[in-house]
C-alpha cells in the first residue's frame, strides 16, 4: 500500500514533453513556465494560468464571470460539449477576463482557454472581449488579450460569425479613445477569431510555434498549388510575412507588456505636466 | 451547362415537355395551345407545391445554383449607371470582388460585390468568388471613397468563403477581413449589405458589417460550410443535409434570431427563373433601407451600427 503511494507521487513528479517526448521533472517544467529546456516547446497554460502569470501578484479580479452560454440553435451535441468543457477546463467558458495591474499599470487582461471547446467563440467569449474594450474605455486603461482558440464557435451558428463583427466594433471603440490595446497570440489562433479582434491589436506579440492562421491546414493546401512550406501557419511565418509584432518567449511575454505599457502612456500622465 | 437538382426535376421535366410541345407545334403547324396552358398551369401548381416545403438543403443548393444571377447581373439590371473601379493601390487587383460608383434610383453609392464566374474560364479568373486579402483591401479602399465623399456604401455578398489558399494567408487574409469589418464600423454614411446568394463565414461578414442587412429569400448565410460541419459533427461530409438542418442557415432563421433585418421575396422558382424581376425587389428594398438611413446623423449611423452587432448574442447571466 504505502509502496504503491510512493510510486504514484513519484510518478507526479514527472512529465513528458509534448514535442520532444523527453522526460521532465515536474519542478523545473513549472518554473520554465511550461516551456520544455530541451527544445523550447510552449506547452499550452489555462487562461487563469496564464493570468495570474502576468499581472501583478493579488491584483486579478475577475469580471462577468456570471455569464454563462445559451443553447440558442438547440444544436446536436452542444449542451454535452460545454458541460465537458466546463468540467475539463474548470472554467464557464473560452474566455476570463477582468482587471488587474502589471508594473502598477491598471489594465483590462483577458485570456482565453483552449481547454474550453477549443477556445471557440460564441456568444459569450464575443460579449466578455466587447466588455473588456467597454470598460477600458471607461476606465481609461489599456487592454491585453491572450488569444487561444480554434475559431468561431459552429455550435452557436451565424450567432457566432457576429461574434467577430461585435468584437471588431469594440475594438474600434477603444482605438477612437486612443487607447492601447496588445494581443499575444498562443497556440492555437485560428480562423474567426484571428480574422476579427485579435489582428486588430496596436502591437502583437506571439509565442515560440504557436500555430496561427486563417484556414485549416489541409483546406489551405487543397485551395493552393504546391505545398505549403514547412513552417506553414507558425506564429514565425506569419511574423515573416509581416502579421506579428515580435515571437517572444514565454519569460519574456510580462517584461514586453511592461516595456510596452510604459511607451504608450500619455506623456501628461508622468507627474511632470504643469 | 445543366445543372438540375433532385428537387427541381419534376418541374424541370414539365418545363422540357412544355418545349418540346412548343417545337412540335410550330414544326406541324399544330395548334397545341390548350395542352400548353394546361402543362404550364401544371408547372405553375409544381413550381408552388416545390417551394412551399423547401428544406434547408435546397437552400443551399439554389443559393449556389450556376444559374443564379451574380452580384454584376444585379448591379447591371437595377443600377441607371456603373463604373467600375480597380485595385487595391497595394499591388494587386482581385477579380473576385468588384466595385464601383452607381447611380441607384437617382442616387450615387458606392457598390462593393463578390463576384462568381458564369463559365469555367471566368470561374477561375474569379476565384470562385473566393476573396484574396487584396480584394479586401480593395473594398476598403473604395469603403473610405464612400466616406471622403458622403456618399452611401451597398455591399452584394455572395462567396462561400474568403480564399483559404497559402498566398492569401501569406498576405494576412484574416488581418484583411478583421479590417474590412473595421473600416465598415468607422463609416458615417449609411450602409447596406444584401446577402444574395451565398453568406460563406468570415469572406462575407468582412462585407457585411454594416447598418442594414438584407437577404434574398433563397440565400443562406452560415458560419461554416454545411459539408465542413457534417465533418466535424458527423465525421462524414455527406450528411451536409442535416448540418444544414443545425445550422439554421436559411434567411428565414437569421431573420427569426434578429441577425437580418430583411428578407427580400424571389419569383416563384428563384431568382434564377426570373433574375429582371429579383432585381427589381432587390432595388426596392435598397432604396428604401437608405431612404430611412439617410435620417440619421453621421454620428448616429455610426453608432446604430455599433448597436446592432453589440446586442447580438444569446447568453445567461447568474446569480
Amino acid at each position: 500500500m504505502q509502496k504503491r503511494a510512493i510510486v504514484q507521487a513519484n510518478a507526479e513528479q514527472w512529465v513528458q514533453c509534448a514535442r520532444c517526448k523527453k522526460i521532465l521533472f515536474r519542478p523545473d517544467f513549472e518554473r520554465a513556465l511550461r516551456v520544455c529546456p530541451h527544445c523550447g516547446h510552449h506547452h499550452r497554460l489555462r487562461a487563469r494560468e496564464r493570468i495570474l502569470l502576468t499581472v501583478d501578484p493579488d491584483t486579478f479580479q475577475e469580471t462577468d464571470a456570471d455569464l454563462r452560454p445559451g443553447d440558442p440553435l438547440s444544436f446536436p451535441e452542444y449542451a454535452d460539449k460545454l458541460r465537458k468543457g466546463t468540467a475539463s477546463a474548470g472554467e464557464t467558458e473560452a474566455m476570463l477576463i477582468g482587471e488587474a495591474c502589471l508594473s502598477g499599470v491598471p489594465i483590462i487582461i483577458g485570456a482565453m482557454d483552449f481547454g474550453f471547446m477549443g477556445g471557440s467563440m460564441g456568444s459569450v467569449v464575443g460579449e466578455k472581449v466587447a466588455r473588456a474594450f467597454e470598460r477600458a474605455v471607461e476606465r481609461r486603461c489599456p487592454v491585453i488579450l491572450f488569444c487561444a482558440s480554434g475559431g468561431a464557435r459552429m455550435q452557436e451558428g451565424l450567432i457566432s460569425l457576429m461574434q467577430m463583427a461585435k468584437t471588431t466594433a469594440a475594438v474600434g471603440r477603444l482605438n477612437r479613445a486612443g487607447l492601447p490595446y496588445i494581443a499575444v497570440f498562443t497556440d492555437p489562433t485560428m480562423a474567426g477569431v484571428l480574422a476579427s479582434f485579435a489582428s486588430l491589436a496596436d502591437v502583437i506579440l506571439a509565442e515560440p510555434g504557436a500555430l496561427v492562421g486563417f484556414a485549416g491546414q489541409r483546406v489551405a493546401a487543397q485551395a493552393s498549388v504546391g505545398k505549403p512550406p514547412a513552417n506553414f501557419q507558425t506564429a514565425e511565418f506569419q511574423h515573416e510575412h509581416g502579421m506579428i509584432d515580435l515571437i517572444v518567449p514565454r519569460r519574456n511575454i510580462r517584461p514586453t507588456l511592461s516595456y510596452l505599457l510604459e511607451m504608450f502612456q500619455a506623456p501628461c500622465t508622468g507627474g511632470d505636466a504643469p | 451547362m445543366m445543372t438540375i437538382f433532385d428537387f427541381e426535376k419534376p418541374i424541370n421535366e414539365l418545363e422540357s415537355a412544355i418545349a418540346e410541345l412548343r417545337q412540335l407545334a410550330t414544326e406541324k403547324g399544330l395548334d397545341r395551345s390548350r395542352e400548353i396552358a394546361e402543362l404550364e398551369a401544371q408547372r405553375e401548381r409544381l413550381l408552388k407545391q416545390i417551394f412551399a416545403h423547401l428544406r434547408p438543403w435546397d437552400k443551399v443548393l439554389l443559393a449556389r445554383h450556376p444559374k443564379r444571377p451574380y452580384a454584376l447581373d444585379y448591379i447591371r439590371l437595377m443600377c441607371e449607371s456603373f463604373l467600375e473601379l480597380h485595385g487595391d493601390r497595394l499591388g494587386f487587383d482581385d477579380p473576385a470582388i468588384v466595385g464601383g460608383l452607381a447611380k441607384l434610383g437617382g442616387r450615387n453609392l458606392v457598390i462593393v460585390g463578390q463576384q462568381k464566374g458564369r463559365d469555367l474560364k471566368e470561374r477561375q479568373k474569379r476565384n470562385f468568388a473566393m476573396a484574396k486579402p487584396e480584394g479586401y483591401r480593395k473594398a476598403m479602399r473604395l469603403f473610405r471613397l464612400a466616406e471622403k465623399f458622403r456618399l452611401p456604401v451597398l455591399t452584394l455578398v455572395d462567396t462561400p468563403a474568403a480564399d483559404p489558399g497559402v498566398e492569401s494567408e501569406s498576405r494576412g487574409i484574416s488581418e484583411a477581413i478583421a479590417q474590412s469589418m473595421l473600416t465598415l464600423f468607422e463609416l458615417t454614411v449609411p450602409t447596406a449589405a444584401v446577402i444574395l446568394g451565398e453568406g460563406g463565414s468570415g469572406g462575407a461578414i468582412a462585407l457585411a458589417a454594416t447598418n442594414r442587412v438584407l437577404m434574398l429569400e433563397h440565400a443562406i448565410y452560415s458560419v461554416i460550410p454545411p459539408e465542413g460541419c457534417a465533418a466535424i459533427l458527423y465525421r462524414d461530409p455527406s450528411k451536409a443535409p442535416q448540418a444544414a438542418d443545425a445550422l439554421k442557415l436559411t434567411a428565414e432563421s437569421a431573420r427569426e434570431l434578429g441577425l437580418i433585418d430583411l428578407v427580400i421575396p424571389e419569383p416563384l422558382g428563384a431568382a434564377h427563373r426570373d433574375p429582371q424581376t429579383t432585381a427589381l425587389s432587390v432595388r426596392a428594398a435598397v432604396l428604401q433601407q437608405l431612404d430611412e438611413l439617410s435620417a440619421l446623423s453621421p454620428e448616429a449611423l455610426r453608432d446604430h451600427r455599433y448597436q446592432r452587432f453589440r446586442q447580438m448574442g444569446v447568453f445567461e447571466a447568474v446569480g
